[in-house]
């Protein structure tokens, strides 16, 4: 049904026609309206039968979703940013014993300083943790991401994080297409676990492991995303065929077939980098993307073959893998090694850092004429970066960085570009 | 072949042996599970072994076998698996060191929301998981009285990596992180947690302390909180021979000594208030239980500390003072 709805209440209703036993909350901006949204449905009856836990933390939340799932309970959570840390250790847990929990990620920036604004920092963070990390464009595709991530999460019996970019998504009001009860349950058959706690046939889990073990263990969850490199392409085209549109899928392509200049993306962004792409095309540019929904697995052929034609590309990515550069980058690299292709990395919207178009333009005109440095700060101030590296020159107790910079810049307008 | 119930004269205590009850212990019983199979690597004498042997068989006998267990990250878990040589033979999960009781809500939940209400949840720990790491996860699921009986076996200080001090750890006691030197020797005064009271501040049903030294009290406990609903709280004081520097033969004794020294108020409690105290019977100064312990050892060795030994009297006297541990009229 077409409605024009908040991301964030779009989710959780996707989320309660998916039918979770089990679901644990802990409030996090910007995660709250979608745990807000399903603890109205599962307390009106809406939802049944299904457990809403309101938890004393993240740490709890991840923990309550591994025993709900151990015992064969479908499991949701969602968090972001600081959340999603201080669940960590339970999130690498919840993989190492292989259970099918499906969480979304509001993805936000990680302090200090503390911000709440969106980048890809904390679901990045997690990039070796085990889980499948796939990465919503728009409201209809984070929707439509759920529904497909519980099958694949519970097909391989490995959890899934659907990564929304925090505010841009969740808090965006546009129109979304909510699929029928009967659309799921025909795409989204009941759970049906590996491993299940029961006193009719009881079993150990999460024993100790030593060495003769362990590294076996460790390879068949790297196979585990192997074999999801299969299937989330086959699991989107079955996702079409029940509720007919184009959703999921490892990667993205917009105009790449004729394009000398490929640019890389995740999530949200994509949107504005394909209305500049569009204007400059109109220029005779030519210029594509290539969205990566996928981001574990990473789809290295898959990004290879979408490059091959291409002369140079420019990842844009809303992180930073600090003393070195890029983290997709990284990835996109290794995809193209030995093409002898171009690339540059642009690190974009660190903390909700607008990405404008004016910006954009401007970044890839440079990366066609082949000016750009291999890595970019997208609109940096360099100023007040400079600034502070002279005060910090100038005298040891320069004081705190972050207070520093908001001291020199005033009061600013919350308007951007 | 059916029990043949037997009295005889009683004294009010069990010395007369089990076979000559009425009632035999879950331990005793034919029918009891062996949740814990032999075979496990505890250490000799381990407090915590015997502990975890008689409440989860009495907890399988409170739930007619229909028992779940989530296993903290310790001494428990390590010593009964490395799997293929699991002792369990019962559903036991372990997920970290600090979500126990997180990861038994979970376990709950699962089952109210499949309707199988006979499948009952315990969540187990040591005290470095019960009173320190995990303790934020076993606030909330006490806070929200999740259906889960959680048993701390309390052996005061993290034995599993090598006896760290914990915040259950007594004053003046020799840890790996507080040894006998400088001015005050062993773990400071004036530190740590009571865990029995901090469960019964939630209000919960039911909280209850036990030692290992008292099993028929224990399993009585234990089967007592499987009667209810909600989330539950047994502190089960198990000696620790490596730990506490005692004989693998005297874990037993130790135990009776921290009960009747004191040092460790047995007693049960409902939604906040005692029900019950266990009296002690024969009290003994806490030079008796501290003695036989190594990591006591510097109190009483070529440099003595009475005036410490007599801080630390003046706690099991305070203990005795406010659960009202003497009969009327004794010593």
């Amino acid at each position: 049904m077409l409605k024009q709805t908040e991301g964030s209440k779009a989710v959780a209703e996707a989320i309660a026609l998916c039918r979770p036993e089990v679901i644990c909350a802990y409030p996090i901006s910007p995660q709250t309206h979608i745990v807000e949204a399903l603890g109205e449905i599962v307390k009106s009856g809406e939802l049944t039968p299904c457990e809403f836990i309101n938890v004393e933390s993240e740490f709890a939340a991840m923990s309550v979703a591994i025993g709900a799932s151990a015992a064969g309970a479908r499991a949701y959570t969602a968090t972001a940013s600081q959340g999603l840390l201080f669940m960590a250790e339970a999130v690498y847990n919840a993989s190492g014993l292989g259970l099918p929990i499906v969480m979304t990620v509001a993805n936000r920036a990680i302090g200090a300083p503390i911000n709440i604004w969106n980048d890809h920092s904390d679901s990045l963070s997690q990039r070796d943790s085990g889980w499948m990390q796939l990465f919503a464009e728009t409201n209809q595709e984070a929707v439509d991401l759920h529904i497909q991530a519980f099958r694949l999460a519970e097909e391989l019996s490995m959890p899934i994080m659907v990564c929304m970019d925090g505010f841009i998504l969740t808090h965006a009001f546009e129109r979304v297409d909510i699929p029928s009860q009967a659309q799921v349950d025909a795409y989204l058959p009941p759970f049906e676990p590996r491993q299940v706690l029961d006193p009719a046939e009881p079993v150990s889990i999460g024993a100790m492991v030593g060495p003769e073990a362990f590294m076996e263990v460790r390879y068949l969850a790297h196979a585990k995303q192997m074999q999801a490199i299969e299937r989330i392409p086959q699991l989107a085209s079955e996702f079409r065929e029940i509720f007919g549109r184009d959703s999921g899928g490892l990667i993205r392509t917009y105009c790449t077939e004729d394009a000398d200049t490929i640019i890389i993306a995740m999530g949200s962004v994509l949107g504005t980098i394909k209305d500049t792409v569009d204007e400059m095309r109109a220029q005779g540019h030519k210029i594509g993307v290539l969205g990566i929904i996928s981001y574990r697995p990473f789809p290295l052929e898959q990004v290879k073959a979408a490059l091959l034609n291409c002369r140079r590309f420019v990842v844009l990515e809303k992180s930073l893998a600090v003393g070195m550069g890029g983290i997709v980058a990284t990835d996109v690299r290794m995809a193209v090694t030995g093409t002898g292709l171009k690339g540059f990395t642009a690190i974009a919207g660190l903390g909700g850092r607008p990405i404008t178009k004016a910006s954009l333009h401007k970044l890839f005109r440079e990366a066609k004429a082949e000016t750009l440095p291999p890595v970019t700060f997208l609109d940096l101030d360099w100023d007040a970066v400079n600034k502070q590296l002279a005060r910090e020159k100038q005298t040891r107790r320069s004081g705190p960085v972050a207070e520093n910079i908001l001291h020199d810049k005033g009061i600013v307008s919350a308007k951007f570009g | 072949m059916g029990f043949q119930p037997v009295k005889f004269y009683q004294t009010g205590t069990y010395t007369v042996g089990n076979r000559l009850l009425a009632e035999r212990s879950v331990q005793a019983g034919e029918l009891r599970s062996n949740s814990i199979n032999s075979g496990h690597r505890a250490c000799q004498g381990c407090g915590e072994a015997l502990g975890a042997r008689y409440a989860i068989d009495a907890a399988m006998a409170g739930s007619n076998n229909q028992l779940i267990a989530v296993n903290a990250t310790g001494c428990l878990e390590v010593f009964s698996t490395p799997y293929p040589e699991s002792s369990w033979q019962v559903p036991w999960i372990h997920s970290l060191f600090g979500n126990a009781p997180a990861v038994a809500t979970g376990v709950a939940a699962a089952m109210k929301v499949k309707g199988r209400k006979e499948v009952r949840v315990v969540a187990q720990g040591g005290d470095g998981s019960t009173t320190d790491i995990g303790f934020g996860c076993l606030s909330g699921m006490f806070e929200r009285n999740d259906d889960v009986l959680y048993i701390c076996y309390d052996n005061e200080a993290y034995m599993n990596t090598g006896v760290q001090r914990s915040s259950a750890t007594p004053p003046a006691a020799r840890t790996a992180t507080t040894m006998p030197v400088g001015a005050e020797p062993g773990n400071p005064f004036g530190q740590g947690k009571n865990l029995p009271e901090i469960a019964m501040a939630h209000g919960i049903p039911y909280v209850a302390t036990a030692t290992v030294a008292d099993l028929r009290d224990l399993e009585y406990k234990v089967r007592r909180a499987m009667t209810i609903r909600g989330a539950r709280y047994i502190h089960l004081s198990v000696p620790c021979p490596l730990g506490w520097g005692t004989a693998s033969s005297d874990t037993i004794r130790i135990a009776r000594l921290a009960k009747e020294s004191g040092m460790f108020p047995v007693f049960e409690a409902e939604y906040g208030e005692v029900t019950g105290v266990s009296k002690i019977r024969h009290q003994v100064p806490v030079e008796d239980y501290l003695k036989p312990q190594k990591r006591f050892a510097h109190l009483f060795g070529k440099t003595p500390h009475p005036e410490t030994v007599a801080r630390i009297q003046a706690i099991a006297d305070r203990n005795i003072r406010k659960y009202g541990l003497l009969e009327e009229g004794s010593n």
